[in-house]
């Protein structure tokens, strides 16, 4: 066990650079302050764009190398010296790290070119640069730490920089408070992080991966499940997984870039990258492996269900989301015949969702910011660049060959009936009915955006959007469309992975042949889009959502009930618990300390009044004590 | 020798002056009803010293006398000094320093 978790051989002094040039931008700008609002968002763009170059040397340089022998190291300096505690700062890039590297810096900097004509009209445009450039540092502090406690830090950073980029209008009150709600969501989930990171170090004394993962094995089965639960709740708080998903909806409320890059493309994701980043844990904790994927199951059924209400265009992507995430986890829990294709599904899902949400973006630029999907209808012919590319996405994420979410997605629900066992038939079945639900509610949002009678507020007057925010667009959708079948051909992602995740794998005996599982899929998926086009093609969509609707859209609508869920359950609850307390802090506590204040206060000023200023009283009253106090002795004597 | 007379005549002494301390207010005469409260307490001491036959009392009687003088020093001089800013010698009037 021990040698073959070799997690990297060389070094590379290149690393640091990846974080320290956005980190560098954010600096910059954050202090410079209003002077670089001229040039400042073309700065950070560059930072990122630079942060990306270097991705890609490393990535050529590591092309040179092969194998076992890929992952390159840097050690920065000694972090934490505390007897037998002992932390290194160091960076770790191997196959793994290097497609989020190049997902994040690469979707990232389109991303920053985008929102250089997104928020041109907004006089903050510089503060929202330095903010992504900090999300872009933070992030790969997050994918290249070597240890759970350097991850932690990028964890806490792209937690800090979500929370600032949802509120960035935090003018308005509701969106204050979806950053808020995101931040205290992602707390619940850091505890977790926080928990195995203490399990790993009481149990090991250490907790770097490569430290951990030398004790992996069946030996330690125990501590590893409970290691493994503290990082499902992690994962769950990052990814929006069930039962920590609420705050994803809310958090649509930050620009819609922000939404594009944090909130599908990478940090989202972060939680699949910390149970694929431990599948040494997970590998020993069959327990913990299945809770991964039950949560995983539910939330991709619990996301493509509230997908199907939503009428903001942002909100149903947002839903997607939590589902495709869904997707990740249930692959990642089923261990190393899955980990691959979760990886393969994110970074497929990084490029389409990406260009969805640019698309929808520039859908709202052109609409005076509306993001009623039934205020839209008949845009095809007014947005024909984000018409298609919004199209290419669609196609992409329902997995229509031979676009990437047919190859990414297919694999997951092959590899679901493959886990063997009823667990296999039933989460393959659930994985089917996620596919089927998912092409009719993207269906639906494809056919009331674009599709349909013209439904716009008569001051709309939708156009194209200028090429700055196209071009990144195009480039994502170009990646929608290929890079499916360029990490599905040849299993080349798999084989990639492989060192990292999945070293002396045999794959089992298919409970399914795949071309089965694909007819099966594309049905469900046919089924989907059959059902969406019988209600919203057929039938003309009203401009204001029907009321007179089954309980079911009702509850989707509310997204299945989630925050009345948490309000019920942890929210009112804690508010009586600290009323209560507060009540007994000011009742009793205060009271008795003020109590004994007053009484003694109250006492004096009594007892003062014996002070009368005249000296024959206080003559008297030494003599009588004089005289009192010879009696006493006279009578103690007799 | 009988030392009843004296310790006698000691008491009746201390009585005066404590009632005249505590009955009057001019603070001359409340100074010399001190005085005379010393003075028993010295005459108890000789009585005493005679009695036993040892010098102590005696001894400490004259500490008595130097703090007596001590203290009508001190006492004229504040009391002279009331006097002039206030034009009372009663010790009555001077009850400012009070709750």
């Amino acid at each position: 066990m021990e040698a073959t978790h070799a997690l990297a051989s060389g070094t590379s002094s290149l690393l640091v650079w990846l974080i320290a040039l956005p980190a560098l931008g954010a600096t910059i700008l954050l202090l410079a302050g209003r002077r670089s609002d001229k040039w400042g968002h073309l700065l950070a763009t560059a930072l990122s764009g630079a942060s990306f170059v270097v991705g890609l040397v490393e990535l050529f340089k590591m092309l040179s190398r092969d194998g076992e022998t890929r992952g390159v190291s840097q050690h920065l300096f000694t972090w934490i010296n505390a007897g037998s505690f002992n932390v290194e700062a160091g960076l770790l890039l191997d196959q793994l790290s290097i497609c989020f590297v190049l997902l994040i810096t690469g979707v990232g900097t389109l991303i920053h070119v985008y929102s250089i004509a997104y928020m041109e009209h907004d006089h903050d445009r510089r503060r929202f640069f330095s903010y992504l450039n900090l999300f872009i540092a933070a992030m790969l502090l997050l994918v290249l730490g070597d240890s759970f406690l350097n991850l932690y830090v990028g964890w806490e950073g792209v937690g800090l920089a979500s929370y600032l980029l949802i509120g960035f209008w935090n003018q308005k009150p509701a969106y204050a408070t979806a950053a808020k709600k995101a931040f205290v969501v992602n707390r619940i989930g850091d505890m977790g992080l926080s928990f195995a990171i203490m399990i790993a170090f009481t149990a090991f004394g250490t907790v770097s991966f490569q430290g951990v993962a030398n004790h992996a094995g069946p030996e330690h089965k125990q501590i590893m499940t409970w290691m493994g639960l503290a990082l499902l709740l992690a994962a769950a708080g990052k990814s929006a997984q069930f039962p920590l998903q609420s705050w994803l909806g809310d958090a649509m409320a930050g620009p819609t870039p922000v939404s594009a890059l944090i909130h599908a493309a990478t940090m989202v994701t972060a939680g699949v990258y910390l149970i694929t980043r431990s599948n040494f844990v997970f590998d020993s904790a069959p327990t913990a492996q299945l809770m991964v994927v039950i949560v995983g199951v539910v939330t991709l059924l619990f996301g493509a269900l509230i997908g199907t209400a939503k009428d903001d265009i942002k909100k149903a992507l947002a839903a997607s989301t939590m589902s495709q995430i869904g997707y990740m986890v249930l692959a990642a829990g089923l261990g190393p015949a899955g980990y691959a294709f979760a990886i393969m599904h994110l970074l497929t899902h990084g490029f389409f969702k990406a260009s969805m949400f640019l698309g929808a973006g520039s859908v709202m630029h052109g609409m005076n910011d509306e993001v009623d999907m039934r205020k839209f209808g008949r845009l095809r012919l007014a947005m024909p660049i984000t018409y298609i590319t919004f199209g290419l996405g669609y196609l992409a994420i329902i997995g229509v060959p031979p676009f990437s979410g047919f190859f990414s997605k297919d694999k997951i629900i092959e590899a679901a009936f493959n886990a063997g066992g009823p667990r296999g038939w039933i989460i393959g079945f659930a994985a089917l009915l996620g596919a089927a639900i998912t092409a009719f509610y993207m269906t639906r949002v494809m056919v009331l955006t674009f599709f349909g009678q013209k439904r716009w507020a008569d001051e709309a007057h939708p156009h194209e959007s200028p090429k700055l925010m196209t071009a990144p667009i195009i480039i994502l959708s170009i990646g929608s469309i290929a890079a499916g079948a360029l990490f599905a051909f040849g299993s080349s992602l798999q084989h990639w992975l492989e060192p990292v995740v999945a070293r002396g794998f045999v794959e089992g005996e298919p409970a399914l042949q795949p071309i089965v599982v694909s007819i099966m899929a594309l049905v469900a998926v046919a089924l989907g889009v059959a059902l969406a086009y019988i209600k919203y093609v057929r039938v003309p969509v009203e401009a204001v959502a029907p009321t007179n609707v089954s309980i079911w859209t009702r509850f989707a609508r509310r997204d299945l009930l989630q925050d009345a869920f948490n309000e019920a359950v942890f929210m009112r609850p804690g508010q009586y618990l600290t009323r209560a307390l507060s009540f007994f802090d000011r009742k009793v506590v205060d009271g008795a300390v003020n109590g004994t204040g007053a009484l003694f206060g109250g006492l004096s000023v009594r007892v003062r009044r014996v002070q009368t200023g005249y000296v024959r009283t206080y003559a008297l009253l030494i003599l009588v004590g004089a005289a009192l106090i010879l009696a006493a002795m006279l009578a103690a004597r007799i | 020798m009988s030392p009843n007379n004296y310790l006698v005549l000691s008491a009746l002494l201390f009585s005066i002056g404590a009632i005249g301390v505590v009955l009057r207010r001019n603070a001359i005469v409340v100074f010399m009803c001190v005085e005379l409260m010393l003075n028993a307490a010295n005459l108890a001491f000789v009585t005493f010293a005679r009695l036993l036959g040892n010098l102590d009392g005696q001894v400490v009687a004259f500490f008595t006398m130097v703090v007596a003088a001590c203290e009508v020093v001190v006492g004229l001089a504040i009391i002279v000094t009331i006097f002039r800013s206030r034009r009372s010698a009663s010790v009555d009037d001077a009850n400012l320093l009070k709750y």
